[in-house]
């Protein structure tokens, strides 16, 4: 049995997909902070077969809205005094800017490279944005 | 409020907008003098970024028929384009000259972009396979005229449904007015995609049915829409040479269709409809060319704000 303290005050970022804390710790730039993090990943889990973890102690000034665009089940637990004060079920944003690239070749975003890639959500229960410029399908999660 | 607008796509304006476009191309129609100087000292810029003789043939001769005056270029080895300058400045640049823009590109959202950077009425004339509105603009305007509105109309789409962008933006167009009931018609290699299915038919409750041949849907019909299978959608030759000729309309497969129905095409046609069905009185895919040419000039003269 591994054990992993609990932390005092921070964020826990829970029900990751198996597998996807590394992209989560790549695009929060984690390894370029000085918090102290546990990723725990593999761990068995009620709701799936098995989940990832992610546990940063102080770190409640992140940014985790776009986190939902890489794994839209997270959780996130904000922990003061060792305790969970606030859950919070992130919601898709109706745009993102610059977070998702168009993989459309014939894209206009693919030759005038000084514009934004935007895509916006085209439908919130299959969880899919649209190009902004294509109409290109980008499905969370996949 | 239409001057100063950009149309990027189909879906742009709302139904209350596209009636004020075709209540001005009804008055066009009537009495084309009184509009023939309304755009008198106002300059088109047709940007081609790849040919299309058909599409800015309909909208220069829109422009002049308004008393206006057109520049551009047809294709982009003969402008700045060929060395390298970006949308944004080519829109830019051309807005110091021109009163409203026209743009054909090869790449899908081309227009959008030039839209954000430019200061005049931009229109999308077809990026890629991805749009072309005054497509619909045409196809709906011919609808209205013929069947005398655009409400309780079944249409049948035939042929490339899979990659036909003039089908998909007028199934998305048709599906904002009431009792529209859509009959999609072609082989299972070039069915409609999932997405327009699940986004505006299932989405908007629009009543659909999918029909393998011409004829199962024909006699229900109140206009038959024919689209042409395009070679160059097709990686694989065989494909296209063995699904070419599937959905070919003659006189024997609408023996059964309404009187009043009407036949559209968006043009060309290769061998899609045979020339017997030419003199049919259905066959409105001539006059739906000319169609376009008076929607543009509705739509020039609107974005302009010179009516």
């Amino acid at each position: 049995m591994m054990t992993v303290n609990s932390i005092k005050n921070g964020v826990v970022i829970d029900h990751i997909k198996a597998g996807n804390a590394m992209k989560l710790f790549k695009y929060m730039n984690l390894e370029k902070t000085e918090y102290r993090i546990a990723m725990i990943m593999n761990v068995s889990s009620n709701k799936k077969d098995k989940k990832d973890i992610i546990k940063i102690e102080n770190g409640i000034d992140i940014e985790y809205e776009e986190l939902v665009l890489i794994d839209p089940e997270i959780t996130i637990n904000i922990i003061e005094n060792e305790k969970v004060v606030k859950k919070i079920k992130p919601q898709l944003p109706e745009t993102v800017i610059n977070v998702i690239e168009c993989k459309n070749p014939r894209c206009v975003t693919s030759i005038e490279k000084y514009v934004d890639n935007i895509f916006y959500l085209s439908d919130r229960e299959n969880k899919v944005y649209r190009c902004k410029y294509c109409d290109e399908k980008h499905t969370v999660g996949e | 409020m239409l001057k100063g607008r950009h149309l990027i796509e189909p879906m742009d304006f709302t139904v209350e907008e596209l009636e004020t476009i075709f209540k001005t191309a009804d008055g066009i129609i009537e009495n084309p003098e009184k509009y023939s100087e309304v755009c008198k000292n106002k300059l088109l810029a047709t940007l081609f970024y790849e040919p299309s003789t058909r599409t800015r043939f309909s909208f220069e001769s829109a422009m002049l028929r308004l008393g206006g005056k057109v520049i551009g270029f047809p294709e982009p080895n003969s402008s700045s384009v060929a060395k390298g300058e970006s949308i944004a400045d080519t829109i830019r640049t051309i807005a110091c000259y021109a009163d409203i823009a026209v743009m054909r590109h090869p790449k899908e959202g081309a227009p959008y972009i030039a839209s954000q950077y430019s200061d005049i009425p931009v229109i999308n004339a077809g990026d890629g396979g991805h749009q072309h509105p005054t497509q619909t603009l045409t196809d709906l305007l011919t609808i209205r005229k013929y069947k005398g509105n655009l409400k309780n109309l079944k249409i049948g789409v035939c042929g490339d449904l899979k990659f036909g962008r003039t089908v998909h933006s007028l199934i998305k167009a048709m599906s904002r007015y009431e009792n529209t009931e859509i009959y999609m018609i072609s082989p299972e290699e070039l069915k409609i995609p999932d997405y327009i299915k699940e986004e505006v038919l299932i989405k908007k409750g629009v009543k659909y049915h999918e029909a393998k041949t011409i004829e199962e849907a024909a006699p229900e019909l109140d206009i038959l829409y024919m689209t042409r299978v395009q070679r160059e959608r097709f990686f694989n030759e065989e494909d296209y040479i063995r699904l070419k000729d599937t959905y070919i309309l003659n006189k024997e497969k609408i023996k059964y269709s309404k009187k009043d129905m009407i036949i559209l095409h968006p043009l060309p046609r290769v061998n899609e409809i045979a020339y017997e069905i030419d003199d049919d009185p259905r066959a409105c895919y001539f006059q739906q060319a000319k169609m376009g040419m008076y929607v543009r000039m509705a739509l020039i003269a609107n974005l302009l704000g010179v009516l």
